[in-house]
């Protein structure tokens, strides 16, 4: 694979958890990247970040630890991007 | 959780009259209502709930489908409907393309755990191709609950 694969842990501190908002958010952002990328509960199966519909699989509570993995020529930038919704302790809803 | 547990199946309907975002989801919040849920204002309070909810980002999550969702006072546990369009409804989806099938959750006010459980079960769901085609074609309401049973059994 071109460009290098990055990896973050991320801790879900919004107390109504990763619902909806967060991951049409992330999905939005994920999709303007060339970059792969994917998200998994630990020890679970990685999930497609540029899949709603299977980041909803995800049931991530307050409190869930998150792998978020980007792999691709603008890596850098995705996971900085993508790190910064999953750490926000708030979204409308 | 099981999607049977939280859809109401006196307010399922598989023939929407409505075509725009509001009146698919003043009809299911209605379809809620007739089956014994909300009492005084509280339905209208609901549809203006879904209504602002969707200001902030259409819940319409591509493949011809939609979740609109509110958490609610009114509730004291999640309820769902599910509704279906033969012609299809812009909803502003992620991929632009018209929602034929809705299910809609209204969760109570403090219980964040069982709305994501609700939403993990229903994108469970939505992920098998043969059942989104198969729902998409149920004609009567006994039979989208049959096919909510038997995704039970088989997951």
């Amino acid at each position: 694979m071109l460009g290098n694969t990055l990896r973050r842990s991320i801790t879900i501190v919004n107390p109504q958890g990763l619902h909806m908002r967060p991951i049409t958010a992330f999905v939005e952002v994920a999709a303007k990247f060339k970059s792969r990328v994917s998200l998994c509960k630990q020890d679970q199966m990685p999930i497609d970040g540029k899949s709603p519909l299977g980041l909803l699989g995800l049931a991530a509570e307050e409190g869930a630890v998150l792998v978020l993995e980007v792999d691709g020529p603008d890596a850098e930038q995705a996971i900085c991007a993508l790190s910064e919704i999953l750490e926000k302790p708030s979204f409308d809803d | 959780m099981r999607m049977c547990d939280f859809v109401v199946r006196e307010s399922i309907s598989t023939e929407l009259g409505a075509n725009t975002k509001e009146g698919v989801i003043r009809e299911m919040i209605e379809n809620l209502r007739q089956a014994g849920y909300f009492k005084g204002n509280d339905s209208e309070d609901v549809v203006k709930e879904v209504l602002r909810r969707e200001t902030l980002g259409s819940t319409g999550i591509g493949r011809g489908v939609a979740i609109p969702h509110t958490k609610h006072a009114g509730v004291d546990r999640l309820v769902g409907t599910v509704a279906l369009s033969r012609k299809g409804v812009a909803f502003d989806s992620v991929d632009g393309a018209p929602v034929f099938i809705f299910i809609l959750l209204i969760s109570p006010k403090e219980r964040p755990g069982d709305h994501l459980r609700a939403l993990e079960n229903v994108s469970r769901h939505l992920r098998d191709d043969s059942f989104v085609r198969s729902l998409r074609q149920a004609v009567t309401r006994d039979s989208v609950w049959g096919l909510l049973e038997d995704q039970e059994h088989r997951s």
